[in-house]
C-alpha cells in the first residue's frame, strides 16, 4: 500500500455525482449542422485547411496545427464546408472565434485510418501524429499533449500521473469513461509511457468512484501501472495537488510538474491518444456530461461542433447553463454555441439547485479563504491587491499560482467573489506585460529610425561633396590640359563618377533596409569617396 | 612640522586619486531619472508633449522643464506615476476634467485611395508603413503605436484611425460587479 500524502487546505462541496453516472454513455445523435472552432487549445489557432464548398470526410484534418504550441481540428463528421467565419464560441467573454461550419451530409463516411505502430515508430513520428490528430489535455486546460509528452532536455520522468480523480461536483465524464472503457485507456497510457520512459505510472482516481477503480484495476493487470484510490477531497484533480498527494512532492512556485520529473495527464486524454494511434481516428467527438435541471440526466459522446442546445434537453424552470463545473465553470452566455474539446460537463441551473448567493459583504479577514487555499496562498490579501488594482504587490502574494478553484469564494463568510476578482487581475497584468513589451519594441524602432535617418543626411551630404568636387575637378583637368583632352570625355568622366556614386548610396540603402537593428555605420566610407579620383 | 604637513599632503594625493578613479570607474550612463521615466512613458512616439519622442520629453520632465501631466496617450495613469516618481502633486492630463487612457486605435490605410507617395512613411516614428514610391501603402497594425502623426501628412486623407477590436486572445475579465450588502 502506497503512503499518500496531504495538500493544503481543500473543501468538501456536495457531490452531486450521483444523478448523472447512473445511466451509460450514450451517443448523442448526429447533427444536421457542426461548427468546428480553431481555437479549442492553449496557444496559436488551427490553421484552416479547407476552403467554403469543399466536401470533407469525417476525420479529416481541417485545420492544421500552427506554430509549436497549437494542435489540429477535424472534420466530426462528413458533409460540406458551409462557412469559415466568426460564431458564437463557449467562451466567458460570448465573444465570436473562427469556426469551420459543416453540412453534414448524413453519410458520416470516415476518411483513410492509418494506425501507427509506435513501438517500433520513432518517438518524434508518435508525436507529430498526436499533433495532426489534435490530441490536447482534456481534463479542462487542454494544452496540447505532444508538446507535454516531449521531455526535451529534461534528463529524466521519474512519475507518469494519470489524473482520473475528476473531483469538481456535478461532473462524471471521466468516471464513465473508467467504467466502460478502462481497457482502451490503459492501452492509451501504455503509448505515453512508451514515449516518456517513466520510472512509475500512477493512475490517480478519487475513493468516491469505487467501480472506476475496480475497473481500472482489473484493466491494468498485468502491467506495472498503480492504480491509487485518493481521498475524496476538491480540487484533489488539481494537477499540482494530485501530484503532491502521490508522490508528495510539491511543485514548487511558478514551475511546473515536469521541473521535478513528474508529467500529469488526463485518463480521458489517454484514451484519445489510443484512439488516435491504434486506430488513426483523431479527436471528432469527447464524452460529456449533461446534468442538472434536465430530464434525464446522462453522459453522451457527442461530436465536437454539434450545438450544446441539441445536447442539452432542459426541463422546467432552468436559469442559465453553466460550462464545466460549479467551482471552477462559466456561465454560458449563449446556448447556440458548439461543443469543444474542453467541454467536460454542462449544467443546466435552476434557482433550486444554485441558488442566488446572498450579497457579498466586507472582509473581515477571518483567514478562513487562506485555511482552504490548496495553493497555500493568502487568498484575502490576493482580493484585497485586486481589488484595489495593486497588481504589483498581487503579483508579488503569487497570484499567478492561484489555480481558480474557487475553495476561498466557497468558504468565504462574507460571500465575496474572489475568483472574479482573481480572474480580473490576472488577465490585466497579463495585458500589462504585453503592451509593455509592445512599448519597447516601438522604442527600439524609433531609434533605429532615428539613427537611420541621421545617416542618411550624413551621406548625402557626402554626395553633394562628391559631386561638387567632381566638378572642380573636371575643370581644373580640362584647364591644365588645355585642347589636348576636350571637355566631353571630362563631362563623360564625371557621369560615370556620378553613376558609381549612386550605386555606393544604394548599397548603403540597402545595408540599412537589412533586418539588422545596428548596421555598421558607413559613414566613414562616404568621407573618403569625396576624393576625386 | 613638516612631517605633519608631508602626511597631509600625501593623504590628500591618495584620496584625490582614489575619488578621481571611482569617478571614471563608476560613471553613471545617462540619467536613471529620465529611464524610469521613460520607462513609464507608453512609447507612443507621438510628440502630443511637444516634444520629438518620449525620451526628450522624459529628459525635459526630468531636468524640470516639462510638466509631469503632458502625455495623452498615457492619460491619467501615468501622469499619476510620473508624479509619484518626482514626488509632486498630480494634475490630470488636459485641464481639470482629465483623461484616461485613450482606447487602442491603429492606423488604417484606405488602399484604394492611396497614390503612394511616401509622405507617411517619412512620418511614421517606429517604421510601421510599409509601400514604395507609386505603389500602395499598408500599415502593420502591431507595430503602430496610434500615434496619428501619419493622417494630417496624407496628402489625400486616405488614413483613418480604427480602434481595435477585442478578440479572444485580446479579452480581458471585468472588474467584478456586485452589490454590498448595506450594514443594518
Ligand atoms: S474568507 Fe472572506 S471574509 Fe474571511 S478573510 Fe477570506 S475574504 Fe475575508
Ligand atoms: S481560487 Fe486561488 S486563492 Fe482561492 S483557494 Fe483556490 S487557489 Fe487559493
Amino acid at each position: 500500500m502506497r503512503t499518500l500524502h496531504k495538500f493544503h487546505g481543500g473543501v468538501h462541496p456536495p457531490q452531486h455525482k450521483a444523478e448523472s453516472n447512473g445511466l451509460p454513455i450514450a451517443p448523442a445523435p448526429l447533427p444536421k449542422r457542426v461548427i468546428v472552432p480553431l481555437r479549442q487549445h492553449i496557444g496559436a489557432p488551427a490553421k484552416a485547411q479547407v476552403k467554403v464548398g469543399d466536401h470533407v470526410l469525417k476525420g479529416q484534418m481541417i485545420g492544421a496545427a500552427d506554430g509549436y504550441i497549437s494542435a489540429a481540428v477535424h472534420a466530426p463528421t462528413s458533409g460540406t464546408v458551409s462557412a469559415i467565419d466568426l460564431h458564437a464560441v463557449p467562451h466567458p467573454s460570448g465573444l465570436p472565434d473562427l469556426c469551420i461550419t459543416i453540412e453534414a451530409d448524413g453519410e458520416d463516411r470516415w476518411i483513410e485510418r492509418q494506425r501507427i505502430d509506435y513501438k517500433t515508430a520513432v518517438p518524434d513520428a508518435v508525436r507529430h501524429a498526436l499533433r495532426d490528430a489534435g490530441i490536447v489535455g482534456l481534463g479542462g486546460a487542454v494544452f496540447p499533449s505532444y508538446v507535454k509528452l516531449n521531455p526535451g532536455q529534461q534528463a529524466k520522468i521519474k512519475t507518469l500521473v494519470l489524473n482520473g480523480a475528476e473531483c469538481e461536483p456535478w461532473i462524471t465524464s471521466d468516471d464513465m469513461l473508467m467504467r466502460e472503457r478502462a481497457a482502451e485507456i490503459v492501452e492509451g497510457i501504455r503509448i505515453m509511457a512508451h514515449l516518456m520512459q517513466p520510472d512509475e505510472v500512477l493512475i490517480g482516481i478519487e475513493d468516491n468512484k469505487p467501480e472506476a477503480i475496480t475497473a481500472m484495476q482489473s484493466a491494468c493487470q498485468g502491467t506495472s501501472f498503480e492504480v491509487v484510490a485518493v481521498p475524496t477531497l476538491y480540487p484533489g484533480g488539481g494537477e499540482k495537488q494530485l501530484i503532491q498527494v502521490l508522490t508528495g512532492k510539491e511543485v514548487p512556485s511558478g514551475q511546473r510538474p515536469i521541473n521535478i520529473g513528474v508529467i500529469c495527464s488526463n485518463t480521458a486524454t489517454a484514451y484519445t491518444v489510443h484512439r488516435a494511434i491504434n486506430h488513426g481516428e483523431p479527436v471528432i467527438s469527447r464524452v460529456v456530461t449533461v446534468t442538472g435541471n434536465v430530464q434525464k440526466p446522462q453522459n453522451f459522446e457527442a461530436l465536437i461542433g454539434t450545438p450544446i442546445s441539441e445536447i442539452v434537453r432542459q426541463a422546467g424552470d432552468t436559469s442559465h447553463y453553466i460550462m464545466g463545473g460549479p467551482m471552477m465553470g462559466f456561465d454560458l452566455t449563449n446556448l447556440n454555441v458548439p461543443l469543444t474539446k474542453a467541454i467536460n460537463c454542462v449544467i443546466a441551473a435552476s434557482p433550486a439547485l444554485f441558488p442566488p448567493k446572498p450579497a457579498a459583504m466586507p472582509c473581515i479577514r477571518c483567514g478562513q479563504c487562506a485555511q482552504v487555499c490548496p495553493c497555500n496562498l493568502q487568498p484575502q490579501e490576493l482580493y484585497w491587491f485586486s481589488q484595489s488594482r495593486n497588481f504589483d504587490k498581487a503579483r508579488a502574494y503569487n497570484l499567478f499560482d492561484c489555480i481558480e478553484c474557487g475553495c476561498c469564494s466557497y468558504v468565504c463568510p462574507s460571500h465575496i467573489p474572489l475568483v472574479s476578482f482573481y480572474r480580473f487581475a490576472k488577465s490585466e497584468i497579463v495585458m500589462q506585460d504585453r503592451e509593455k513589451i509592445a512599448a519597447d519594441q516601438a522604442k527600439e524602432r524609433f531609434e533605429f529610425k532615428k539613427q537611420r535617418e541621421e545617416r542618411e543626411k550624413q551621406e548625402k551630404a557626402a554626395r553633394m561633396a562628391e559631386k561638387a568636387a567632381a566638378a572642380t575637378a573636371a575643370k581644373a583637368a580640362a584647364a591644365a590640359s588645355g585642347e589636348m583632352e576636350d571637355p566631353e570625355a571630362a563631362a563623360k568622366k564625371a557621369a560615370i563618377q556620378a553613376a558609381v556614386e549612386r550605386a555606393k548610396a544604394k548599397k548603403a540603402e540597402a545595408a540599412a533596409l537589412s533586418p539588422s537593428p545596428h548596421p555598421s555605420p558607413v559613414e566613414g566610407e562616404g568621407a573618403k569617396n569625396t576624393e576625386p579620383t | 612640522m613638516l612631517t605633519a604637513i608631508l602626511v597631509m599632503v600625501l593623504l590628500a594625493v591618495v584620496l584625490g586619486a582614489v575619488l578621481g578613479f571611482a569617478s571614471i570607474k563608476f560613471k553613471i550612463e545617462g540619467n536613471p531619472m529620465v529611464e524610469k521615466i521613460e520607462a513609464t512613458l507608453p512609447q507612443t512616439q507621438c510628440g502630443q508633449c511637444g516634444f520629438a519622442g518620449c525620451k526628450p520629453y522624459a529628459e525635459a520632465v526630468a531636468s524640470g522643464q516639462a510638466a509631469p501631466n503632458l502625455c495623452v496617450p498615457g492619460g491619467d495613469n501615468v501622469a499619476k506615476s510620473l508624479a509619484e516618481l518626482l514626488g509632486v502633486e498630480f494634475q490630470p492630463v488636459g485641464g481639470a476634467e482629465g483623461a484616461g487612457p485613450k482606447p487602442k486605435m491603429v492606423a488604417f490605410i484606405d488602399e484604394n485611395t492611396c497614390i503612394g507617395c511616401t509622405a507617411c512613411i517619412k512620418v511614421c516614428p517606429v517604421d510601421a508603413i510599409v509601400g514604395s514610391s507609386k505603389l500602395m501603402h499598408t500599415i502593420l497594425i502591431n507595430q503602430c503605436t496610434g500615434c496619428e502623426l501619419c493622417v494630417p501628412a496624407c496628402p489625400v486623407d486616405c488614413i483613418t484611425m480604427e480602434p481595435v477590436k477585442t478578440d479572444l486572445a485580446a479579452w480581458k475579465w471585468r472588474y467584478p460587479v456586485f452589490e454590498l450588502k448595506k450594514a443594518a
